[in-house]
């Protein structure tokens, strides 16, 4: 599929004029471009999950099993008993539209289901209609429709319309939040075998395997060579990775893409070469190697179920606390939901205590996992590292609040000062677009595929916008982040609207600015980049 | 289609009464069956709705995070965004429920050919905080009606409320203001064409509901004159459940009385019990406190996860592991004899 020009995306998006025909009237078009491909039927299978089958989502018949309405009701009425906001968020919107114009999707389609309103409203109506008396009197006068086949197919589409990123919740009046909608309406659309492959697979890796990618043990450890390699070449210091260590102090955990992945492996240069710098006695593990949680997408037993691998490590490695490494759904997952879910943590863990300056971590109490920029500020902040911040004088720095550690976490402070440490040219995106109000990537919540790409670039829209506006007004020429999906997704995003622009974690940033005792003179940067003025200074 | 049928239902309500109190001398009917009945359905309804809701745990916390956590001792947090134990939560609901803290954050985004604009926006927050402080005070207000010796605060209000003396009887500041507000919540629902796609009859129905429940009360005191001696006698005949119905009291009285019932009854089952669900918003009524003090799920307390244990993975990739050299934990095994 072809994906339309840079100037042509937005020609027809409109946020101030609606179509003619009421919403309830309209169905989807599965162009290519603005869905996900079905799970494949052996994946759905092996995951023990409901009516595998080929199916794609541009067929007419996406065979559903006979009794889809019955188990489709009765999942909500599940999910209305165990689920208060999903009860409360059906009842109480006002529609208001305060949340219209606050979703990227939305900014980028001028599709109005893509309002978060609307989009709780393909939800509301059938809970109105199937389920009030009201609503099966007054019908479409108070907001109520059946359930339709045709109803399905409009969830499909527009629940992976959304990033579950929250922007919506800030600023309802009443909180509801659009992401726990989607979720729990991707978890009913998977009990009829309703689903998507780009997120099952990863899924199958990550139960089967121990992290979304699929890489084997043996695996990571080649990469990590690799990337010890570059770093001795840069650095002229060889750190080491210790794997699967029993009684270390502390068990490492990032998403896998950072194993692999290109820029994420920059970011875990940082990471190794901060760890070495301190002689910290840690561990990462082959099994647990996924902090990232493609269940988070699929249900929240999934979640789970992915996710409990890492207290279990934590135990048998006995480990005294857990470093959790830049991510975005994973923090969400470890902080929102880890200690509800897992916890209470594993006996052999003990409140995170910083073995370099004795600070005790007591907000992060009960689950004992803390965010590598909470331990990395702190050393900042105590004068335990010697940072060059000239190093990076070769990037003028924005930073991307990823939804998930922003309106989930509420971390916005730690990123930004170990920013303000390690380079000297750091500019902050406008106001409206960054911290609580910040933009999604466009591709979170498991819809960063390929066939996906022309709604990523629409979704994105709002971040490049904002992105471009530094990139003009400063020269900003790199966007730091601490997500590894926004890491895998906002490189294609800047090709596309704000070219000229990289993108890494903050991490890369701390490995560049970190002066390691015995280490060579350094002329390029973690990418092998040349280091401002080492160029002029070779041509003298 | 939606508007209109909204108003008509309203346009309906007006003949009803007319009919039933102008025609047929329903007094008793209307000046006391319906409202007491509409009042216990307000009751019953909202502590049903708020049982129900209760009914369904809050399996995680999910607090929208507005502002900074509170981590690090040398970090400023945003106690009112980003609350870090229950005081500071009630700080939030307070400026959540009083100020409309989140309306007030409102965004407009507009598109000039490639480039998104973003403006502040407050209409919307001052149309909502007009028309919701004004009800509120006219509501306190017409308690003078239902006690006896009136309590000194409603006679306080009743004279800060119509404290510039304009007209005869003097003229409350929130009838103003609560015109204005409900007038322009109503515009914004007709022109914005987002908000007008994504508004149902049952959207527009309590805006004309309350417009006709406001003009009517206007309409009484400053024009169609009613005894008030009289209405206070069946008001105060109400309150303490003596309930009589004097003679002569206006048609437009009834209307008033009769659009409050319809209010109070339908109140309870439509949207605008977000008067009492935003106490409930997992999302802002929880702290964020989420690695520091343990939630508890109701349906998975005690239910242990099902997942790929290490010894059953260390047996799936035994060869890989050795081959790479990464350590073989032989605790698998002592487990398995044991």
């Amino acid at each position: 599929m072809a994906l339309p020009k840079r100037d042509e995306l937005l020609k027809d998006v409109h946020y101030d004029r609606m179509p003619e025909k009421h919403w309830m009237d309209t169905k989807p078009e599965f162009r290519p471009g603005t869905y996900c491909y079905a799970g494949d039927p052996e994946v759905v299978k092996d995951l023990g999950l409901p009516n595998p089958r080929k199916w794609q989502p541009y067929d007419e018949d996406w065979k559903l099993p006979e009794n889809w309405k019955e188990i489709v009701l009765n999942a909500i009425r599940d999910r209305m008993d165990r689920f208060r906001s999903f009860k409360l968020f059906m009842d109480i919107c006002v529609r208001c539209g305060a949340c219209a114009d606050k979703c990227h999707f939305f900014l980028g389609t001028g599709d109005p289901k893509n309002m978060p309103v609307l989009r709780a409203e393909l939800l509301r109506s059938v809970v109105k209609g199937e389920f009030t008396r009201s609503g099966k009197i007054f019908g479409r006068l108070a907001g109520a429709r059946p359930l339709t086949y045709d109803v399905i197919k409009e969830w499909f589409y527009y629940y992976y319309q959304c990033t579950e990123c929250r922007r919506c919740s800030v600023f309802c009046p009443y909180g509801i939040d659009t992401a726990e909608i989607t979720i729990l309406a991707r978890e009913i659309l998977h009990e009829i075998g309703v689903n998507i492959d780009w997120i099952l697979k990863p899924v199958r890796f990550s139960a089967e395997i121990g992290n979304h990618i699929g890489l084997q043990p043996h695996t990571i450890q080649e990469n990590i060579e690799f990337l010890l390699d570059d770093i001795e070449e840069i650095t002229g210091v060889r750190p080491e990775v210790p794997i699967n260590k029993k009684g270390a102090e502390i068990l490492f955990v990032t998403p896998s893409a950072d194993f692999f992945a290109d820029p994420g492996i920059y970011t875990f240069m940082g990471y190794v070469l901060l760890f070495h710098y301190l002689g910290l006695d840690w561990t990462l593990s082959t099994y647990a190697s996924e902090g990232g949680n493609f269940g988070f997408f699929t249900s929240h037993e999934m979640m789970r179920k992915l996710h409990a691998k890492i207290y279990h490590e934590a135990e048998r490695l006995k480990v005294k606390w857990i470093l959790g490494g830049e991510c975005g759904h994973m923090w969400r997952v470890v902080h929102q939901y880890e200690d509800t879910m897992l916890g209470p943590a594993p006996k052999n863990l003990e409140v995170p205590k910083c073995p370099i300056t004795g600070t005790v971590f007591e907000h992060a109490k009960s689950t004992k996992i803390v965010h590598i920029c909470e331990f990395t500020a702190n050393l900042i902040a105590h004068g335990k590292l010697n940072l060059d911040p000239s190093r990076n004088d070769h990037l003028v720095v924005t930073f991307h609040d990823s939804c998930n550690t922003s309106r989930g976490m509420g971390i916005f402070e730690e990123p930004r000062f170990i920013l303000r440490n390690v380079c000297n040219n750091f500019y902050e995106m406008p106001e409206n677009t960054i911290r609580e109000k910040t933009f999604c990537c466009g591709s979170g919540s498991g819809l960063n595929t390929d066939e996906y790409m022309e709604m990523r670039m629409r979704g994105g829209f709002p971040r490049a916008n904002a992105v471009e506006y530094v990139h003009e007004k400063h020269g900003v020429n790199h966007l730091a982040c601490i997500c590894a999906i926004d890491r895998a997704v906002l490189p294609p995003l800047m090709n596309y609207w704000v070219p000229g622009v990289s993108v890494g974690g903050v991490h890369e940033l701390v490995g560049n600015a970190l002066v390691i005792p015995g280490e060579k003179k350094r002329t390029t940067d973690l990418r092998f980049q040349p280091l401002k003025g080492v160029e002029e200074e070779e041509n003298v | 289609m939606n508007v209109v049928a909204a108003l008509l239902a309203v346009i309906g309500m007006v003949i009803v009464v007319w009919l039933g109190v102008g025609v047929l001398k329903l007094y008793t009917l209307f000046g006391v069956v319906i409202p007491y009945a509409a009042f216990l359905t307000l009751v019953i309804g909202l502590i049903w709705r708020m049982v129900n809701w209760a009914k369904s745990p809050v399996p995680f916390k999910i607090t929208t995070t507005c502002g900074q956590q509170k981590s690090l001792p040398w970090i400023k947090h945003s106690r009112l965004e980003s609350p870090a134990n229950n005081f500071e939560v009630v700080l939030r609901m307070a400026l959540e429920v009083l100020a409309f803290r989140s309306l007030f954050r409102n965004l407009r985004a507009d598109l000039r050919g490639r480039k998104l604009y973003f403006g502040s926006s407050k209409w919307l927050w001052l149309g909502a905080i007009l028309f919701h402080w004004s009800f509120l005070i006219i509501l306190l207000r017409h308690m003078r009606l239902f006690s006896y010796p009136v309590p000194g605060f409603i006679q306080t209000l009743d004279a800060v409320d119509s404290f510039f003396h304009i007209g005869l009887p003097h003229l409350y500041l929130t009838d103003v203001a609560i015109l204005a507000g409900l007038t322009f919540l109503l515009l914004r629902r007709l022109v914005d064409a987002k908000v007008n796609y994504i508004s149902h009859a049952s959207d527009y129905f309590p805006l004309f509901l309350i417009l006709g429940l406001v003009t009517s009360g206007m309409l009484m005191r400053y024009f169609l004159r009613v005894d008030i001696a009289s209405v206070k006698e069946l008001t105060l005949g109400l309150a303490t459940l003596h309930p009589k119905v004097p003679k002569g009291i206006g048609v437009i009285f009834y209307v008033h009385v009769f659009f409050v019932s319809v209010l109070a009854a339908y109140f309870p089952f439509s949207k605008l019990v977000h008067m009492v669900g935003v106490f409930f918003s997992p999302t802002r009524n929880l702290p964020n406190d989420n690695r520091r003090v343990r939630h508890i799920n109701p349906w998975w307390e005690g239910v242990p996860p099902k997942f790929l244990t290490y010894c059953e993975w260390q047996e799936k990739f035994k060869e890989q592991l050795e081959s790479a050299g990464q350590p073989i934990d032989e605790d698998c095994y002592e487990k398995k004899e044991s």
